[in-house]
């Protein structure tokens, strides 16, 4: 779908809108794009209790951590399609041309993308938690975690999107650079499900957690900014 | 001030300056490396509790200390990469990158090698261990995205960007990495907490680290020598040093 023309006089926070919008309506049309991250999701939930141990005492202690690394990894699978459409039809050069900030746009098009897969994720987090055995304390906390965690997964993960554009097993090469910078994000997530379960407050933890979440949204545009700029160049 | 900083952006002119330097540079750093090593290791008195197996300290110490510093030299190479489209910046980022990888594997192995008598496992997922395992992934993703991207400017800028993203990281894992381990179970093992130790112990380390630092130069110019042979093989000043079509002229 084309990208409707913006010029000068659009404010930037129009444009956001404009671009976040556009996004929201081509991924409804195309549905099935939207559900694969879930079913990925909860195919990874359903390997550990059959891979490792279907104890209620091993899931109820690994259920968080478990639900964590499987959002983390559907967040993954989900990235590669986040700027490549708009790349391969050539709507990305045009967003690159628009007289408004680029970070500015391509944080419309990460918002997008959480709204797409994070928020559905921390949607079916409470019914694969109780599946894990999880208790309702524990799977309320996992879910704010999530929700404050998983933009940051999207935030992150837009730059190693941006950076292998148009590469050869790009696919692959995403996961390899964006896991590392996961791994904080990670420990956070489920550190706090842990605490929780331990009775120790969670304050701390949440604040971190949303520490990242700020230093994502106010930093990571950028980098990806940059990242896409350079993958239009390249090809 | 500003000449020599255009100086350096010309490769013609570092690769002069390396070929000068390197001679030093690989002396005077095998005779510290070689001096703290056969002091520390055959000389230090031993460790009244660990005997002699703390003797791999004065490997795991050095190799530990620069796999990080070569990681933030490669992020102000980096910055000078986007800032001001210096090649050499972008030629170190290159040449360090394997060479940081495989120092923080070596860390990593001797750190294991020592674990096993000291703490009785290989292994521990320890705040130290973790981040410099993260530390390892870093390197491994900035050598494989520099690999994967053809065109050479592209890459240099791409490649900026991910050390510089990487880097913003690097606190953030070591502190995050500290309080995930303090709740399971407190840091019974820190490697940064010296003790106070003997001038006998901790001079032939230093000496060791110096070493290696000046090693590390050497192989930094040696490798960034041949990135730059590759990059400029059709300029007239690398086929005249090795005589292309020299007598044809």
């Amino acid at each position: 779908m084309m990208i409707k023309p913006l010029d000068q006089a659009v404010g930037s926070i129009d444009a956001m809108k404009a671009v976040f919008a556009r996004d929201m309506k081509v991924a409804f049309r195309q549905r099935q794009d939207l559900l694969n991250p879930l079913l990925f999701f909860m195919m990874v939930v359903t390997l550990f209790p059959l891979g490792v141990s279907p104890e209620i005492s091993f899931l109820q202690e690994a259920g968080a951590g478990i639900l964590w690394v499987a959002a983390l990894l559907s967040v993954l699978l989900s990235l590669d399609h986040l700027f490549r459409h708009d790349f391969d039809d050539g709507t990305l050069e045009q967003l690159v041309l628009q007289p408004q900030p680029l970070f500015l746009l391509v944080l419309a098009k990460t918002m997008a993308h959480w709204v797409l897969t994070g928020l559905p994720l921390v949607l079916l987090t409470p019914v694969l938690g109780v599946m894990v055995h999880l208790d309702g304390n524990s799977i309320a906390i996992l879910c704010l975690t999530l929700l404050i965690g998983t933009p940051v997964l999207s935030l992150i993960g837009a730059i190693g999107a941006a950076l292998t554009l148009g590469l050869r097993s790009a696919g692959v090469l995403l996961s390899l650079l964006i896991i590392p910078l996961y791994i904080p994000v990670l420990i956070f997530g489920t550190g706090t499900v842990a605490a929780a379960a331990e009775g120790a407050p969670v304050g701390a933890y949440l604040a971190l957690l949303g520490a990242f979440l700020v230093l994502a949204l106010t930093l990571a545009p950028f980098a990806s900014a940059a990242a896409l700029k350079v993958s239009l160049s390249n090809s | 001030m500003w000449q020599f900083f255009h100086k350096l952006g010309s490769p013609k002119w570092f690769y002069g300056i390396a070929a000068r330097l390197m001679p030093w540079l690989l002396v005077l750093g095998l005779l510290c490396l070689g001096a703290g090593l056969v002091w520390g290791l055959a000389f230090a008195p031993k460790d009244y509790l660990q005997g002699n197996s703390y003797r791999i300290i004065f490997i795991h110490v050095p190799s530990a200390f620069l796999a990080q510093s070569v990681y933030i030299m490669m992020a102000s190479a980096a910055v000078v990469t986007l800032v001001w489209r210096m090649k050499l910046a972008d030629v170190f980022v290159k040449a360090a990158a394997p060479v940081g990888l495989v120092l923080t594997f070596i860390s990593l192995f001797t750190g294991a090698v020592w674990g096993k008598p000291t703490w009785g496992t290989w292994w521990i997922w320890d705040a130290r261990l973790t981040s410099m395992l993260i530390l390892l992934f870093l390197y491994g993703g900035v050598i494989a995205l520099d690999r994967a991207i053809n065109d050479e400017k592209s890459a240099a800028r791409a490649v900026a960007i991910l050390v510089l993203v990487g880097v913003v990281n690097i606190p953030i894992i070591k502190y995050s990495v500290d309080w995930w381990n303090t709740l399971h179970q407190p840091a019974t093992f820190k490697l940064t907490e010296k003790p106070s130790m003997p001038a006998e112990m901790w001079v032939p380390l230093l000496l060791s680290v110096i070493g290696l630092y000046l090693l590390f130069g050497w192989l930094a110019c040696l490798r960034m020598q041949t990135e730059i042979l590759i990059r400029e093989q059709r300029t007239r000043w690398v086929q005249d040093l090795f005589h292309v079509n020299g007598g044809a002229r």
